[in-house]
């Protein structure tokens, strides 16, 4: 597609360009056939240049003058044709120039050939992000926050426009084109070396099937985050190895039945996979009474399933109960009504969730519900962002945003792939364990969610540990965590898994040697993590961490001591 | 029968022609040479020029280079002849003139080369 806008152009000139050289040749041989004469009375004729140079000051109408000599009569009347023609052709290659750059076919080469250009400067690695709706507008905010270039493609030109006029931490480069387009993907730099994957979170299941299904087949090395919010779409995607399918109904259905059963590992939860350097909340736990779903779509059939794994109570209150499906006992109504509410128990009952398509009709049911009964739990599902501002005023226990679901999913598997892994062994561990961890936690984030990230132990992230390791001393934990330049301070971060082939060790002891090959996931804050990577890039800082010596280095010095050890 | 292609091959060939017929002759002879031959050469090289403009294939981009290099060497000897005319007083000599003749008979094998590829295009859609 680059190569578009040049062949428009020459193809659009074409006859202009034509229509220039006739009127230039016809003009020339005017004004050299017409005898003239010169003030001596001798005849003369124009010669080749006489005639380029009359055209070159008459054809783009810069001015006249009868040169060399005045014109006879005759020589004016065919001259007039020859200053017309070349005018008038001009000013039809001017015009369709014009033209040509209003065309909006013309433009969109024009956009589309910046938007390569601009992806293929990108020198990082990135992520191609389909869909910039709610949740794809979440993504790129996080990503570029967190230094990692996006390109962006949505089949809704206003979006686009809309990305340009974000106030991002870097560019991002948007393309109006639809994802579906396997060419639109390439554009957005699928072929790229540096291109590390694809995040498919466009609003229609089967555009993002799509974006999956191409990415498997044109680089299956990439890895490939689609959100799915049918459990069909789901499957078809797992079915060939879609890397990480986010279904936002799901993963809060599964979140909520944790935050019922254990409220502390549901903490955790929240707030190692929360939007980094956002306010650490303290929501309150969801109750273990009964609950009224109002709504038994995918969202309420997801939760549905949940409760009955965690064997909770709860009444469906549904619309068209047939239709849904929806199991005896269900009340028929919308649950926007005082009677409905009242018929389902809205007295007796200790939560209230809202779970239809409308946001209005969700508000609704949470207000009244409010009215009938003061002590209720009440979540509601938020359908549009824009709609953010009236959750917040309705002073919800629990809002459910899957664009924010599936952004902070998504980010979490990005920026720090062990740490399903981790939250899935924190799952087999007991209360006491989850509220020591938490403790923990709040303890080095500072009141707000923290960064996590990911530490390979090698000669990329962690060059001096495998320096001083080769040269024999043992590099602890403990050194990795301390602050480089106050008096052995810890850094706010905590190691939370440390993964060897051998064995994987949740909330590791600070005393455990490092060995090269190690990973780690680390949570804390911004400045942790800043500070942990002066130490391991410093070959002195760490090496007086582990030893406590402090010597001079440089090229230098090294060249020289390692000159007199070999001598 | 396409009118587009007769008159694309039209031109291309009307161009090798008129600079045929220019550059024949005694190289250094401006008897043999005739201005408005040159003019013509220049002006239907331009026309066919324009003509291969937009083409997106691999032939079509070196008929195109064919064509400049063509017009540039026409140019260039109506450039000289001028020089030699009008802007110093050195006029037709022989020397100048046979630097003309050969600037043309360059732009002459560039000529055939694009009427060589045209055939080659036009034997192969035949196929």
């Amino acid at each position: 597609m680059t190569g578009t806008v040049f062949p428009i152009i020459l193809r659009r000139m074409r006859g202009p360009l034509l229509a220039v050289i006739f009127a230039y040749a016809v003009a020339m041989v005017v004004l050299m056939s017409i005898p003239g004469v010169t003030p001596d009375g001798e005849p003369w004729r124009m010669t080749f240049l006489d005639a380029f140079y009359f055209l070159a000051y008459t054809a783009p109408t810069i001015g006249f003058g009868e040169i060399p000599y005045p014109y006879t009569q005759a020589q004016r009347l065919g001259f007039t044709v020859a200053i017309y023609l070349p005018v008038i052709s001009w000013f039809y290659a001017l015009v369709t120039i014009i033209g040509l750059v209003q065309d909006p076919f013309f433009r969109q080469a024009v956009t589309e050939a910046r938007f390569q250009r601009q992806v293929r400067r990108i020198s990082e690695p990135f992520w191609i992000v389909c869909g910039f709706g709610d949740t794809g507008a979440l993504l790129v905010r996080s990503l570029t926050e967190r230094g990692f270039p996006v390109t962006v493609v949505d089949k809704d030109p206003r979006r686009i426009e809309e990305l340009a006029t974000r106030d991002l931490r870097m560019f991002v480069p948007g393309l109006y084109g639809d994802a579906n387009a396997t060419a639109n993907l390439t554009a957005a730099g699928l072929g790229q070396p540096n291109c590390r994957g694809v995040l498919s979170v466009t609003g229609e299941d089967h555009t993002n099937l799509h974006v999956a299904i191409t990415v498997r087949l044109l680089r299956p090395s990439l890895r490939v985050l689609c959100r799915a919010d049918h459990r069909a779409t789901a499957a078809n995607m797992a079915s060939f190895g879609t890397d990480h399918i986010v279904d936002p109904f799901e993963t809060f259905a599964d979140r909520l039945a944790l935050a019922i059963n254990s409220p502390e590992m549901h903490r955790v939860f929240e707030w190692l996979s929360g939007m980094p350097n956002t306010p650490l909340v303290e929501r309150p736990q969801p109750p273990k009474g009964r609950w009224l779903v109002c709504g038994y779509g995918r969202f309420g059939k997801a939760v549905c399933r949940q409760f009955d794994r965690i064997g909770a109570e709860y009444t469906i209150i549904e619309q068209a109960p047939e239709r849904a499906g929806a199991p005896e006992g269900n009340v028929r109504g919308k649950g926007t009504e005082a009677v409905t509410l009242r018929e389902a128990g809205v007295e007796s009952a200790a939560a209230v969730l809202a779970g239809t398509g409308d946001d209005a009709d969700n508000l609704s049911i949470v207000m009244t519900s409010r009215d009938l009964n003061p002590d209720l739990f009440l979540a509601a599902r938020e359908n549009q962002l824009a709609n953010k501002p009236l959750f917040k005023a309705a002073r919800l226990q629990l809002p459910v945003e899957p664009s924010y679901i599936i952004a902070t999913r998504m980010l979490s598997l990005i920026t720090a792939p062990l740490l399903p892994e981790f939250l899935r062994i924190a799952r087999g561990f007991d209360r006491s364990w989850h509220a020591r961890l938490t403790e923990r936690i709040r303890e080095v984030s500072g009141g707000v969610v923290p960064d996590i990230w990911t530490l390979e132990i090698n000669e990329e992230e962690g060059p001096t540990v495998v320096d001083l390791r080769r040269s024999g001393h043992e590099v602890r934990l403990r050194h990795i965590v301390t602050d480089p330049h106050g008096g052995g301070e810890r850094v706010n971060a905590l190691v939370l898994l440390l993964v060897r082939p051998d064995g994987v060790v949740p909330l590791p002891d600070l005393e455990v040697v490092v060995e090269p090959r190690d990973r780690l996931l680390l949570c804390g804050t911004e400045d942790a993590h800043a500070q942990m990577n002066w130490t391991l890039f410093h070959r002195n800082t760490l090496r007086f961490l582990v030893t406590g010596e402090q010597r001079p280095d440089g090229l230098v010095w090294r060249w020289l001591a390692h000159r007199r050890n070999t001598a | 029968m396409n009118l587009e292609k007769v008159v694309f091959g039209f031109f291309i060939l009307l161009a090798l022609t008129l600079n045929f017929g220019f550059v024949i002759g005694e190289i250094d002879n401006p008897d043999h040479h005739a201005s408005w031959e040159l003019f013509a050469a220049i002006i239907v090289n331009l026309i066919a020029t324009v003509l291969k403009f937009g083409e997106r294939t691999q032939i079509g981009a070196i008929l195109l280079a064919a064509s400049l290099v063509a017009d540039l060497q026409l140019i260039a000897a109506a450039v000289l002849w001028g020089v030699a005319i009008y802007g110093t007083e050195v006029g037709l000599t022989p020397m100048v003139m046979a630097s003309i003749v050969s600037l043309a008979g360059g732009a002459l094998v560039a000529n055939v080369v694009s009427v060589v590829l045209l055939i080659i295009e036009t034997v192969k859609i035949h196929r």
